[in-house]
């Protein structure tokens, strides 16, 4: 009788168990496709300036996210934060240039709006993948504390791989109802033919609400993407 | 012969930038005899070679003796003066360089590094070498394309906007287009 008692008992919490891990899965699930629903959807009708995220990277792309900012209406993009590699210091003294000649434009009476942040990158070139594992996490915890500090209402990038974690982490707090962020994901000027590694896997997660791209042959292979002519 | 009168009156400098990084097969290629040569024959008094980390170092030559003058340094916080005092530019395939030189519409040959992993550069030297703004080529075919270049088949480029994407973000966010 006791073991048959005990056996209900075990029987009982493991249904009771299993209900609430459906449950919760369910509800997860649900959350995820309503998340994944909405995104790229316009949200809003506001004329509220949105906090915004601007993800620099080296090369050609700094240039080409300046080139951009230089024609948005700064003041509805308010405040502004730059992240950019901590091994890249050129990208944030481009930013600060292009901040500098804001504040000249307005007469020197606008209070600084940007702030410039640094973040750890999950992989260097050349890295090991056991040693790749470990900076991976960092990155990513790095990551996740600067956007709990920052909670941006539109993350702008456009190609470097340090922008991934970002957008990942902006996905889980849009999943967990911390910050609906709009992710905006422009592919560089350089990619004619192929998508960029964090453009695809942006694509193909559906987590950037738009994807630009700059080259008519890449929106005809990437039928989501919207093809917007050359920005440089 | 046009271009050997010209080199007479004025220097001609072909300006060669490998950007941030390194790039010494470029370096050694444009410090070969063949591409001298070629420049020279094109009319071309100065190069002038920006070879950034690289550990290869040209021959520097003062021209005294008819040839091509060459100089070289690594890294100069502007090239942009260097960009637009020169007559041919002979660049990284960098986007960054790639753009600044087709602005100041100064003829341009883009050397492909064939050496890095993830070659994705290519793709753009090459969609603007068959729209023709610019010729396209490997540092072991340099020389041929100096010889057989035709600056006049060049076409300007066009500038880009960055107000599409602009429109479309505001639109996406509920601000007015202005």
């Amino acid at each position: 009788m006791e073991i048959g008692n005990s056996c209900c008992f075990f029987n009982l919490k493991s249904n009771v168990s299993t209900l609430l891990i459906t449950i919760t899965v369910t509800l997860v699930v649900i959350r995820f496709l309503y998340v994944i629903y909405w995104c790229g959807k316009p949200l809003r009708k506001s004329l509220q300036p949105i906090s915004t995220l601007i993800v620099l990277g080296s090369g050609g792309h700094t240039a080409e996210m300046l080139n951009l900012l230089s024609v948005l209406q700064t003041d509805h993009f308010t405040p502004r934060f730059y992240i950019a590699a901590a091994t890249d210091n050129m990208s944030l003294q481009k930013a600060r240039v292009f901040e500098n000649s804001l504040i000249n434009e307005a007469g020197g009476e606008v209070i600084e709006l940007a702030q410039f942040m640094q973040i750890y990158r999950s992989r260097e070139v050349g890295q090991s993948y056991i040693t790749s594992v470990v900076t991976t996490l960092v990155a990513m915890a790095h990551a996740s504390w600067l956007m709990m500090k920052i909670r941006p209402q539109v993350i702008l990038c456009n190609g470097p791989g340090t922008c991934i974690p970002l957008c990942v982490i902006a996905f889980f707090f849009k999943v967990l109802g911390i910050r609906w962020s709009s992710i905006f994901y422009v592919e560089s000027i350089a990619r004619v033919r192929r998508l960029s590694l964090s453009g695809l896997l942006l694509y193909k997660l559906r987590m950037a609400d738009q994807l630009f791209v700059q080259w008519p042959r890449l929106q005809s292979k990437y039928p989501r993407a919207h093809y917007v002519g050359r920005l440089m | 012969m046009g271009d050997t009168d010209e080199s007479r009156k004025c220097n001609r400098t072909a300006f060669v930038t490998v950007g941030t990084t390194s790039f010494d097969t470029l370096v050694r290629a444009v410090d070969s005899q063949e591409v001298k040569e070629e420049l020279s024959k094109r009319g071309y008094t100065h190069l002038l070679i920006q070879m950034g980390r690289g550990s290869y170092i040209p021959q520097k030559s003062t021209g005294e003796d008819g040839s091509l003058t060459v100089d070289c340094f690594t890294f100069s916080s502007s090239i942009a003066e260097n960009l637009r005092s020169a007559s041919l530019v002979i660049s990284h395939a960098g986007s960054g360089s790639i753009f600044e030189t087709l602005r100041l519409g100064k003829p341009l040959i883009v050397v492909v590094n064939e050496d890095l992993m993830d070659n994705h550069q290519s793709e753009l030297a090459e969609e603007l070498a068959d729209r023709t703004h610019l010729f396209c080529a490997r540092p072991q075919t340099l020389y041929q394309v100096i010889a057989a270049m035709s600056l006049e088949s060049l076409i300007p480029y066009p500038p880009g906007a960055a107000s599409p994407v602009a429109k479309r973000i505001n639109r996406f966010l509920g601000f007015p287009d202005d």
